[in-house]
């Protein structure tokens, strides 16, 4: 029996790196359930949008460590996400009008717009692999441990490490800091209050003089905010590549949907189950089971419920499992 | 487009009828000209002409007879395409012998489906897949390029040197990734090694924790990184590093890189690993004949063993005294290995002389070769530790 050593192993492989994923996840989740909760359909683009809005974040990265611009030991990216937000919410805002905005206007039913959204999907990918390629690219810079395995042994002198990465800290609290800011703004601000009650029922809203294509361009500044904030923080944690921004997508919905599509709480706790899951079911359970059993117990194999190459089948499998038993999802958000 | 087609009939014709006047010995080239190693290729195939282009200035083969180098293209990893190519060569082009194929895939297609059904001997430069040692070629086919079982041997035996008993592997997850690993695993555990843990691992993922996470669970004293050095296997290092899982790595011929080292110094100190190298009186003669009269970089990637493929074909035939496949593949390995005086690169006129008046050479070459077992090269792996940042030289092995 060896608590501290368990829970340290536990720490390092599961708990830090999953509630820094659950936050990624959970803001491209917001982004997301905010275009489900206002404009009503699955936006498919959302993966893409994160990979745009990041590489030209990239971009400003390289140009202000070019310049010579560093924040010390924090990540320059961080100063670029401002242009990255601001490139994206042109984007997403010249898409709008020249495609979604024409769809609405015929008031399609909502399936259309979520094919709509695959095709603006494709372009966007296009227009990502075409700027800055295909390849992983890396713009991180700074301090990159918190606290790394050496100095936590001689701290502690346990036998089991436990690093801090920066980006893992930078995410949790941008996380924390985006989303009080979005909560804020949705429930205390005049647009954020006509932005859920067009939510609610839109005719009611138009009724009472809520302008509809305003609610429509805040709806989109705030998915870039979003889109490029997780972007550049997964981006940073893990490696950017279009590919995985992309893939990305499944997650992220799984998330949406099991938090309760629309429902911005939703979607944070939806983050944190699918990162957990992730993590904890393909994680081999072995070294923290030996510390804690006692040496008869002690397991042979690894204790893995899956293999990491099925990382993904866990966000299936709970998608499948929530839409069989409560398809409004946790919070209870609008049925899919 | 109507011209284009015309061109390229036009071509065709022209070039089918250079070959129909000639009545020379055509040997055939098959490398992926396009494909995953389109970049190494062109550099590989003016090699091996080069090699017959020196014989044909020689003026020594066979009583003066010249030979034509006729190029296809394997693509390197579509089987149908390298065997088709192949097959155009053996039977409308009447090649006596083939340089290639490159990649271990297609080369096993092109021998089962061509080279065997023809009696065509080849000779590989760069397949190094374990799985070729045991195909069924008829003693037809050879390769100057060692083989992965041979680093696996490597690899286990620099374990030992080390001192180390328990190791994770991890490997990437294709035909070159697998064999290694598998060789590697066999070799190390019969020399009494524990192997705690063997995973593959994808390249091109953003993230390699949830792989670390399961080795590290596993344990071992050192990671075996059998992968890419600009792609899964540098994200498994940089992963294993974050979560402080494993200190020390060791590393196959993928992971030899100086951007890799330029990145990663700190961590990588004290790892070490294998890599394939030529030294010698031979690398310097082939670098020293390139510099001369090629137009390409010596120390591009399999240039050498692609020199040492070719010369070694044409050496074979002329000891067989013909021109002819059946001779070529007779005489492969007594060309290659002692005993007989000892041919470099560049020496490839006197050698043909040698043999003319029935003496044996022992053909060194670029490479140092010496073919064992099916007829495959030994191979010498640069036994290296990362020291202050650079990579420094143990041994050879």
């Amino acid at each position: 029996m060896d608590l501290l050593n368990a829970f340290v192993a536990l720490s390092n492989f599961v708990l830090i790196p999953a509630i820094a994923y659950g936050c990624q996840l959970a803001l491209g989740a917001l982004g997301v359930t905010l275009v489900y909760g206002i404009l009503r359909f699955s936006n498919f683009a959302h993966g893409d949008t994160m990979a745009f809005g990041t590489m030209v974040a990239i971009l400003v990265t390289w140009g202000l460590q070019g310049l010579g611009v560093s924040l010390g030991p924090l990540p320059t990216a961080l100063l670029a996400i401002p242009f990255g937000i601001a490139g994206c919410a042109l984007l997403l805002l010249a898409t709008d009008r020249v495609v979604f905005r024409f769809y609405r206007a015929q008031k399609v039913v909502p399936v259309i717009l979520v094919i709509v959204s695959m095709g603006v999907m494709f372009v966007y990918n296009g227009l990502t692999r075409l700027v800055i390629g295909p390849d992983s690219r890396t713009f991180g810079d700074g301090a990159r441990y918190l606290m790394n395995a050496r100095q936590f042994r001689e701290l502690t002198g346990l036998s089991e490490p436990l690093v801090i990465r920066s980006t893992q800290a930078i995410t949790v609290v941008t996380a924390v800091v985006v989303v009080a800011a979005l909560f804020w703004f949705l429930n205390r601000t005049r647009t954020g209050k006509s932005m859920r009650a067009y939510s609610d029922n839109e005719d009611l809203a138009l009724l009472s003089g809520i302008d509809p294509e305003r609610v429509v361009r805040v709806t989109w500044l705030l998915v870039a905010c979003l889109a490029t904030i997780a972007g550049v923080l997964y981006g940073l944690d893990k490696t950017f590549m279009p590919f995985t921004y992309f893939q990305l997508l499944l997650p992220i919905f799984a998330a949406a949907i099991v938090g309760g599509l629309g429902s911005p709480l939703g979607a944070i706790a939806g983050g944190f189950v699918i990162a957990f899951s992730e993590v904890g079911i393909t994680y081999a359970w072995k070294k923290v089971l030996t510390y804690l059993l006692p040496e008869p117990l002690e397991p042979d194999g690894l204790v893995q419920l899956l293999a990491t190459d099925y990382k993904f089948a866990v966000s299936f499998m709970i998608l499948v499992v929530v839409l069989l038993f409560r398809p409004t999802g946790l919070f209870r958000g609008k049925s899919v | 487009m109507k011209k284009l087609l015309m061109a390229t009939a036009a071509t065709a014709l022209a070039s089918g009828g250079a070959m129909a006047q000639s009545d020379d010995v055509k040997i055939g080239i098959v490398f992926g000209f396009t494909g995953p190693i389109e970049s190494l290729t062109p550099a590989m195939g003016a090699s091996a002409e080069l090699a017959l282009e020196e014989i044909n200035e020689s003026g020594a083969f066979l009583g003066g007879t010249t030979l034509t180098p006729v190029t296809a293209d394997s693509t390197c990893v579509d089987s149908a395409a390298a065997t088709a190519a192949a097959e155009r060569l053996v039977t409308t082009d009447g090649v006596v012998a083939i340089v290639g194929a490159d990649c271990s895939g297609v080369t096993g297609a092109v021998l089962s489906n061509v080279a065997v059904p023809n009696g065509v001997p080849m000779i590989s430069p760069s397949a190094t897949s374990p799985g070729l040692s045991e195909a069924e070629d008829d003693g037809l086919f050879f390769r100057t390029a060692p083989s992965d079982a041979r680093q696996g041997e490597v690899l286990a035996g620099i374990l030992e040197t080390e001192g180390v008993d328990s190791v994770a592997v991890t490997y990437t997850n294709n035909d070159y990734g697998k064999g290694l690993s598998d060789s590697f695993v066999a070799a190390f555990e019969e020399a009494g090694g524990e192997v705690t843990l063997t995973a593959p691992h994808e390249d091109n993922k953003a993230d390699y924790s949830a792989e670390i996470g399961a080795l590290a669970s596993a344990g071992g004293d050192v990671l075996v990184v059998l992968g890419y050095a600009d792609s899964g296997g540098r994200g498994m290092i940089q992963a294993a590093a974050d979560t402080g899982a494993f200190s020390t790595f060791m590393m196959g011929d993928g992971m030899y890189s100086d951007v890799l080292l330029d990145d990663f110094g700190d961590v990588l100190e004290g790892s070490y690993g294998a890599v394939p190298w030529s030294q010698g009186e031979g690398a310097e003669a082939f670098s020293a004949l390139v510099n001369e009269r090629g137009e390409f970089d010596p120390e591009s990637t399999y240039t050498r063993e692609s020199y040492d493929a070719a010369a070694l074909l044409v050496l074979a035939m002329q000891a067989g005294g013909e021109a002819t496949s059946e001779a070529a593949a007779a005489n492969v390995m007594d060309v290659a290995n002692a005993p007989g005086e000892e041919i470099m690169p560049g020496e490839l006129g006197k050698a043909l002389e040698i043999l003319a008046e029935g003496g044996e050479i022992d053909y060194v070459g670029a490479t140092d070769v010496e073919l064992i077992g099916p007829g495959e090269a030994a191979g010498t792996y640069r036994y290296y530790t990362i020291t202050d940042g650079a990579f420094e030289t143990v041994e050879f092995r």
